[in-house]
Parts: C-alpha cells; sequence; structure tokens
C-alpha cells in the first residue's frame, strides 16, 4: 500500500444550524482511501451517508447554514479550511461525484455533450471541437452505444441507465483521482444496476482511481468493495474488510443488516429479520451509545456511556461496549 | 386489560398531540408578523373610518370657498381642497367608501366564484359552459372590462360593485374549481358517494369547508385590488360620481391642482398604499398561516 | 409541434367567443333603449329611429350579434358616431403610443426585475434579500396611476427635470419620445417590476435546491455560471409565463396612465368614448386590447418549446 493515502477524512462533524438549534448529521466519521481502492459506506437512509459524502466536497454550504469539524485530506491538502475558489479546481476535476437519481442530477435544458464539454472546458485548456471529440470519447468508454449521436441529446431522451453512464462520462471527463458515488445505482432496474456496478469496478481497474461507494444495499457492497464502514446516526459503528463483514459481523447493527438480507437459499416460509424500531431522528440522538434504543443487548452502560471506536484486530474495528460477549469472543481476542 | 391500557394509551397520546398542535398554530400565529401586522392596520383603518367623523368639526360637503386650498395647518390637518372642503374629513368618508366597497366585492366575488367553481366540478356540461365562460371573462384585461362596464351602466357606487364583481368572478371560480377538483378525488370522498350520500351534502358539508383556506387568502387579495381598482375607475370619472368623497376622486380633483396643493395627491395616495399594502401583508400571512406546507418549503431551500 | 399549435389555437375559439359576446352585450346593459342613451336626452323620437336604423338596433338581438361578429372577421369595427371615422382607423391613430408605453414599462420592468430577483435568491435570508422583497412589496402596492401622480409631483412640478405631460411621436426622435415618456414608463413598470422580482425570486429558490444545481457545483463549475447558465434557463419559464400574463396588466395600466400624463394613446380614446357614448369605440379598444393580450399569452405559450427541449420533444 502507498504510504500516503488518496483520502484521509479525521474526525469529521457535519452540523445544520436550523431554526430549531444546531443539527449534527455526521458526528466524527474517520477513514482514508488509498488509490485504486473502492470503499463501501453502509447505513439506512437518514444515517448521514450523504451529508458525509457531500461534506467532503462542501457541496452542503451553498445551500444550507453548516458548520465543519475535523479534517479532510486529499493528496496532502486540507479541504475543509481551503478557500472555496481552490476547491473549485479540485472539484470535477480531481474529486468528481455521481448522484442517485441521474434524471434529476442531469441540467434538462442542456444535451449531454454540451454539459460534458462545460466540465471540460471548466478545467482544460483545450477548444470546443476537442472538447466535443472528448466528450464522445468518455460516452464511448462509459459503453454507451453510437456516442456519436447521443452526444446531442438532452437528458429525458435516454433510458434511466443510459443517463447514469452519461453521468459517470462526466465524471471521468477530466480522469479523476477519486470518485464519490452517492447510491448510484437505487433508481435503477436491477439489471442495469449490475451492469452500473460491473462499469464502475472496470473504471476502476482501468484508470486507478479511488472510488468512495455510498449504498444502502449490503448486496452491492459485497460485489465492488474491499472494504465497508458501517454507519449509524451519523457514526461509524463498524469498519472491516469486505469478507470479514460478512462472516464475522461483531456488531449488532451490522447483524441485524446482515439478517434482514432476503435470501435466495433460504426458507420461503421463514419470516425475513427486522430490527426493531425505527431510526431516531438526528435532531435527538439517544444518550450513550447511539444504536441503544434499539439493540437487543443493551443495558445500563449502553444507555448511559457512548462507546469508543475499538480495534479487535488489524482489520476490524467496532464501537460497541458488549461485542465481546455477544459473539462469544471472551478470552479469544 | 392490555387493550384497555393500550386504548387509554390513544387517548391520551392524541390529546397530547392536540394540545401540542395547537401550541405550535399558536406559535406559528405569533411568528406571523405578516399576519399580525397586515390585521392590525386593516383594523384601525376600520375602526377610523367608522368613528372617525368624530374627531373632525368639519362635514364632508359643506363648501367654503375662501378656504379653499390651504396647506395642512392645525385647523385643517390635511389641507381643504379645491372646494375648501377639509381634506381629512373628505379622506375619512372616503375611506368608508372605498373599504365598504372592497370589501363587499370580496364578499360577493368570493361567494359567487363559491358556488360556480363547486357546482362546476359536479356537472360535466355545467363545467364546460361555466369555465369557457371564466376563460373569456378572464381574458379581457380586467380595468378595461370595469370601465366598459362602467361606461354602459352609468358611474354609481352600486355600478362599481357590479362591475368589479364581474371582473373578480371568474378568477376566483377558477380556483375554487381547482381546489374542488383535489378534494373530490379524495378517497373518502368516494366513499362517501358509495355510501349514497346526495350530490348536495357532500358539496356543503365536504368539499366546501376544503375550499375555504385558498378563498379566503383570494378574497382578501381581490379586497386590495377591488380598492385599487375602484380608486383607478374613480380617478378617471368612471366610477364614484362626485361630490361623494373616494379616494379615487379626490386624486381626480387633486390631478387638477397638482401644481398648487400637493397634500390634495399625497395623502389620499398614502391612505390607498398603506391599506393596500396592510391587505397584501394579510393575504401573505394567511396563506403562509392556513398552509404551513408552502413555507416549509420555501424555509427548507 | 405543429398538432401542438393546432390544439392551442384551437383552444382559442371558445375564448373569443365569450370575449365577443361578453364585448357584443356592453351596449345592451345600458338602462334604456342604447339609441337614445347614444343620442342623449334631447333626442327626437326621429332621430333616435334613424339611429336604431343605421345601427342595425331594431333587429333580433342574435341577428345584430351575427352582423357585428361578420363584420369584424372582415375586420371593420364598426364607425364612431362621435369622430365621423371607421373605429379602426381612431384605434390605428392611438395604439402606437400606448403599445410604446407598455413595451418601455416592460423592458423597464425586466431589466431591474431579473437581476434583483436572481440576487435575491441567492442571497436568500440576508438583509439584501429582506429589503428587495420589502420593497417589492411596497412597489405591489403602489397603483401605476397613483405612482405616475407622485412622479408627476415630484419629478416634473417640484424637480422639474422631465417634462410633466404631453407626447411627442417617435418620428420626432428618440429622446423628444422617450422624455416624455419615462415618468409614465416608471409608474407602469413599478409594479411589474415587483412582481417579476418576487416571481423570479421564488422560481430561481426552486431550481436552486435541484439535484443538477448539485452536479454542477460538484463539477467545479463557479457560482456565476451555476446560477446564470444552469439555475436561470430553468428559472425562466416560469417568469415567461408571469410576463405573459401581466403584459395584458400592463395594456390596461397604460390606458389609466396615459390619462394622467395626457398622452393620446388607447386610454384617451376610450375615456372620451365614455364621455361622448361612443359604445362602438369602447367595444372596438376593449376588443383589440383583449386580442393583443390572447395573442401575447399565446405566442409565450409557443416560445415554451424553444426555451424547454422537454416541450419541444414531446410535442412533435
Amino acid at each position: 500500500m502507498n504510504s500516503v493515502p488518496l483520502l484521509e477524512v479525521k474526525n469529521l462533524k457535519t452540523h445544520f444550524h436550523t431554526e430549531r438549534g444546531r443539527v449534527t448529521a455526521v458526528n466524527g466519521v474517520s477513514f482514508t482511501i488509498n488509490k485504486g481502492e473502492i470503499i463501501g459506506i453502509v447505513g439506512e437512509s437518514g444515517c448521514g451517508k450523504s451529508v458525509m459524502s457531500q461534506s467532503i466536497i462542501r457541496l452542503l454550504e451553498h445551500t444550507d447554514s453548516i458548520e465543519y469539524e475535523g479534517e479532510v485530506r486529499f493528496d496532502n491538502q486540507e479541504l475543509l479550511s481551503m478557500p472555496i475558489s481552490q476547491l473549485r479546481a479540485i472539484r470535477g476535476d480531481e474529486i468528481a461525484m455521481i448522484f442517485q437519481d441521474p434524471l434529476s442530477s442531469l441540467n434538462p435544458v442542456y444535451t449531454i455533450g454540451n454539459q460534458i464539454v462545460e466540465v471540460l472546458r471548466q478545467h482544460q485548456k483545450i477548444s470546443k471541437k476537442e472538447a466535443h471529440k472528448k466528450a464522445i470519447e468518455v460516452l464511448r468508454a462509459t459503453g454507451i452505444p453510437s456516442p456519436e449521436i447521443r452526444v446531442n441529446d438532452y437528458p429525458h431522451q435516454l433510458s434511466g441507465g443510459m443517463q447514469q453512464r452519461a453521468m459517470i462520462a462526466m465524471a471521468l471527463s477530466c480522469e479523476p483521482k477519486l470518485l464519490i458515488a452517492d447510491e448510484p445505482t437505487t433508481a435503477l432496474d436491477v439489471t442495469i444496476q449490475a451492469q452500473i456496478i460491473e462499469l464502475i469496478m472496470e473504471l476502476n481497474r482501468t484508470m486507478g482511481m479511488g472510488v468512495l461507494f455510498i449504498t444502502h444495499d449490503l448486496g452491492v457492497v459485497s460485489e465492488i468493495c474491499t472494504s465497508v464502514k458501517v454507519m449509524y446516526l451519523g457514526q461509524i459503528v463498524e469498519d472491516t474488510t469486505t469478507e470479514r463483514l460478512f462472516a464475522t459481523p461483531l456488531h449488532p447493527y451490522t447483524q441485524g443488516l446482515i439478517k434482514s438480507i432476503p435470501r435466495m437459499d433460504g426458507n420461503r416460509h421463514e419470516k425475513l429479520h427486522v430490527i426493531e424500531g425505527t431510526v431516531p431522528s438526528i435532531a435527538d440522538i439517544p444518550r450513550g451509545c447511539s444504536f441503544s434504543t434499539r439493540c437487543p443487548y443493551a443495558d445500563e452502560r449502553c444507555f448511559n456511556e457512548e462507546p469508543l471506536m475499538e480495534k479487535v484486530n488489524a482489520e476490524h474495528s467496532v464501537k460497541c461496549w458488549n461485542y465481546a460477549a455477544i459473539n462469544n469472543l471472551e478470552g479469544r481476542a | 386489560m392490555i387493550t384497555l391500557q393500550k386504548k387509554e394509551d390513544i387517548a391520551q397520546i392524541s390529546e397530547r398531540l392536540k394540545k401540542e398542535q395547537r401550541t405550535l398554530r399558536f406559535r406559528r400565529l405569533k411568528s406571523n408578523y405578516g399576519l399580525l401586522i397586515g390585521a392590525t392596520i386593516i383594523i384601525l383603518l376600520i375602526v377610523l373610518a367608522i368613528i372617525g367623523p368624530l374627531f373632525t368639526p368639519y362635514g364632508p360637503y359643506g363648501m367654503k370657498v375662501l378656504d379653499r386650498l390651504l396647506p395642512p395647518s392645525a385647523d385643517h390637518w390635511l389641507g381643504t381642497d379645491e372646494f375648501g372642503r377639509d381634506l381629512f374629513t373628505r379622506i375619512i368618508y372616503g375611506a368608508r367608501v372605498s373599504i365598504s366597497i372592497g370589501l363587499i366585492v370580496a364578499l360577493l366575488s368570493s361567494f359567487l366564484g363559491l358556488i360556480i367553481g363547486v357546482y362546476a366540478t359536479y356537472y360535466k356540461i355545467l363545467d364546460h359552459i361555466l369555465m369557457r365562460i371564466c376563460d373569456g371573462l378572464i381574458a379581457i384585461p380586467g380595468i378595461l372590462l370595469a370601465i366598459a362596464l362602467m361606461a354602459a351602466l352609468g358611474a354609481s357606487s352600486f355600478n362599481v360593485i357590479v362591475a368589479l364583481t364581474v371582473v373578480f368572478t371568474p378568477n376566483i371560480a377558477r380556483i375554487v374549481r381547482s381546489t374542488a377538483l383535489v378534494v373530490r378525488e379524495q378517497t373518502y370522498i368516494e366513499a362517501m358517494h358509495a355510501q349514497g350520500a346526495s350530490n348536495s351534502r357532500i358539496i356543503w358539508l365536504h368539499i366546501v369547508p376544503n375550499t375555504l383556506s385558498p378563498l379566503l387568502v383570494q378574497a382578501t387579495f381581490v379586497f386590495a385590488e377591488a380598492i385599487i381598482s375602484e380608486a383607478a375607475l374613480s380617478f378617471l370619472g368612471a366610477g364614484i360620481p362626485a361630490p361623494e368623497a373616494s379616494w379615487g376622486n379626490i386624486l381626480q380633483a387633486g390631478k387638477l391642482v397638482i401644481y398648487k396643493a400637493w397634500w390634495m395627491v399625497v395623502f389620499p395616495g398614502v391612505a390607498i398604499i398603506i391599506s393596500v399594502l396592510s391587505l397584501n401583508l394579510f393575504g401573505d400571512g394567511l396563506r403562509d398561516y392556513l398552509d404551513p406546507r408552502v413555507k416549509l418549503k420555501q424555509k427548507k431551500s | 409541434m405543429l398538432a401542438y399549435i393546432t390544439k392551442r389555437l384551437l383552444s382559442l375559439i371558445p375564448v373569443l367567443f365569450v370575449v365577443t359576446i361578453a364585448i357584443f352585450l356592453i351596449i345592451h346593459i345600458t338602462p334604456g333603449a342604447p339609441a337614445a342613451v347614444i343620442l342623449g336626452i334631447e333626442a327626437s323620437e326621429a332621430e333616435i329611429e334613424a339611429l336604431n336604423e343605421e345601427l342595425g338596433l331594431n333587429r333580433p338581438i342574435y341577428e345584430q350579434y351575427f352582423n357585428w361578429v361578420g363584420n369584424l372577421l372582415k375586420g371593420d369595427l364598426g364607425q364612431s358616431i362621435s369622430m365621423h371615422q371607421p373605429v379602426g382607423q381612431a384605434i390605428a391613430e392611438h395604439i402606437g403610443p400606448t403599445l410604446s408605453l407598455a413595451i418601455l414599462a416592460q423592458i423597464i420592468a425586466l431589466i431591474l426585475a431579473i437581476p434583483f430577483g436572481i440576487i435575491a435568491a441567492y442571497k436568500r435570508g440576508t438583509a439584501v434579500d429582506y429589503s428587495l422583497m420589502g420593497v417589492s412589496l411596497l412597489g405591489m402596492a403602489i397603483p401605476s396611476f397613483l405612482l405616475g401622480l407622485l412622479l408627476m409631483l415630484v419629478v416634473g412640478v417640484k424637480l422639474q427635470w422631465l417634462p410633466v405631460a404631453g407626447y411627442e411621436s417617435l418620428s420626432n426622435g428618440l429622446w423628444a419620445h422617450l422624455q416624455y415618456l419615462i415618468l409614465p414608463g416608471i409608474s407602469l413598470g413599478t409594479i411589474q417590476a415587483a412582481l417579476i422580482t418576487r416571481m423570479t425570486r421564488s422560481s430561481m429558490l426552486e431550481v436552486l435546491n435541484l439535484n443538477y444545481i448539485k452536479t454542477a457545483r460538484s463539477r467545479g463549475l463557479s457560482e456565476t455560471r451555476v446560477l446564470l447558465k444552469h439555475a436561470f434557463r430553468n428559472a425562466f419559464l416560469p417568469i415567461l409565463t408571469v410576463i405573459g400574463q401581466t403584459f395584458g396588466v400592463l395594456v390596461t395600466g397604460a390606458v389609466v396612465v396615459e390619462s394622467i400624463f395626457n398622452i393620446p394613446g388607447l386610454g384617451q380614446l376610450i375615456l372620451n368614448s365614455i364621455a361622448r357614448r361612443d359604445f362602438a369605440v369602447i367595444q372596438g379598444v376593449v376588443l383589440i386590447v383583449t386580442v393583443i393580450y390572447v395573442g401575447l399569452n399565446l405566442i409565450i405559450d409557443l416560445l415554451y418549446g424553444f426555451v424547454d427541449p422537454r416541450v419541444r420533444l414531446d410535442r412533435k
């Protein structure tokens, strides 16, 4: 592995100032991504994973009243304290982002080509003609058939899968070092999902870019990511390799998530597992362990004291007081 | 036992929710400055129009040629007009005319618009006929239609009310109709139909109450627009005929003496601006209050 | 697109039908016989009978209507009794100043409103936003004829910067033409500007919240580019509709404002006609202004297609 990680997030906190006071959507998240690595962030909707991903390139401060804490180091530059004009040169050039719903993420009144050319000319000194040529090239690279024609299409003329390919093409046009993919497959059909995942993995291999893959779908994670961070209420509660996560999940929340995946080989009449209760609002996070209100193993301490992230071994960390007892690890770890 | 407990819980919870809703509604009212300021000024204006004459020793019609076009002074707070009448008194009496015409037009056109809009949603042929008529009337620019109607009917307060009601009703009918259409599609209305409730019962007990919020907001704006339109008509000489006072015809007289008597233009003008502004504030506030979703959406953005 | 245009044109037929009936009926709702009203109290029986004959007022009412519409379709708006000339000609002589004024007011409104609306949306929640919205609220509460009077008082009478009233046609030079139209243009444009500012702001706020704006920012585009290229083009559609809908307000407003500044436009024509009970002219002016208004809204609807590719292609 490289000595300097591509992206290093240290104790990132994102606070929103709302009418009701300060709300903390991301509460002390730390992780690193190395060059060429695909990292997954998993969690239910509302766990702060989208806010976290958008905090990295500070997309939220344009529309909301935001306060950040912590550090986001990318290529030895600190992004959170950087002037926004300097950050703009990085956005879209070195760090690109794709979103959940491709149709609403593309501007309806400009052609795909126009939108790609705009990004290219924003970051590179090339002529319109060259940019147009390059736009066709990247569209072809993302597997869009007859890109010479498609380049002049408006977003609504493409199918959902093609729209997401166009989004990816736009994101990749400047050959970024890091791609942040925020639920890029959620709005798509299952077969198209697989194609898009395949495409992202292939581009990761050929271009060697790091990928931060955000999803609520553990199935997708198992296919694409080398390591996974499980998020709950703005915090990472478990962090390990994909293999270990599925083999020996330690946090009760992760266990619940994995148990609630429907299995092809399971008993049809068996009820699907459900995690009790609902996700509390980020406006009133429980005292103690944030998962305590829904945890079947919660005891006195869990309700009162917040656990720390504990390293179980070199590849596995978990944020739970009782993980050892729950998993019968006493004496073994 | 268990079920009983649960029942109690539900009663308690719904009680608590209701209470919360009440305090929330009150808090929303308290923080809705537009609504409060608007309402206060309108009420003050109406009170002034009613009891104002008590504060002035002058009548609205008595002319005193020697006192013509006097500037504002201790005797005549706002000066006098071209016939030597006290301008403050004229504006107070004008307020009676302008505000009551605005109010009557707002009430009449809301009532007619409500009936047209609601019944249109229920009878298809009626709907086609009424909505084409409304579209046609909306297509004729308002003041122009009012001017033409006044030309035909002749200048009088009653005719101003008729003309402006014709102008404002179609728009209200359209708004009521679109709200009523949405309500009509609700499942519970369909269920009532299935149970055999009569059309008029459903219309008056369920559809009409649901159209009242947008109607009330719209009526406020019509109130303001009617004040403006009456003033414009009277200013053009096609509204309230002299010697009766209205803000519009005071302005008409003021225009003729604009070189000599600025107060004849400024004070009735300020009266119009204050009443229209407060009605607009009130209407905007009312909309936010009755439909908090609109505001929430804006806040989120 | 062609099918859409046809459909849109066909939908105008019932509207115009109602409009013509309403305008036609104006002469018939006068208290008393129309001919007597037109001629005044001193008219003799014979004179009334002659006028009835001339205007066809003694024929059945539906026949009168079809005659009138038939003439309209031939371009004949009737005869002005007081001016002894065809109504069409009278309107042609007076429409220039009204349109000049309405267009100038629209230009003034757009120049002010669009930048203000964009700035208010971008700076929402700040003092800049609040003061712009406050001013626009005030602007909406001042009827144009009143603002006209106040401007006349301050700029014309007290400061004497611009002529108080009057008119010079464009053929006498642009400045000669404009100096008479500036005050009326501002009086008329202000309320329009206030309305468009608010519309621009709320439309921009809605668009700024959409995903593709986030995408644009995530690509490193500058805020100016995000606002003007990505947001405004999308926010423009609802603004365009408001402009169309309120141009009618402008033309009618012009009719009122003209009378303050003594501009010889349609306003003066219609007001003089009221005094002379010249119903043919009143009907003609109302009809022409309505047709302009309806036509303008049609054009704006069709323009949608050019601004928004979704409309253009879906309606092919």
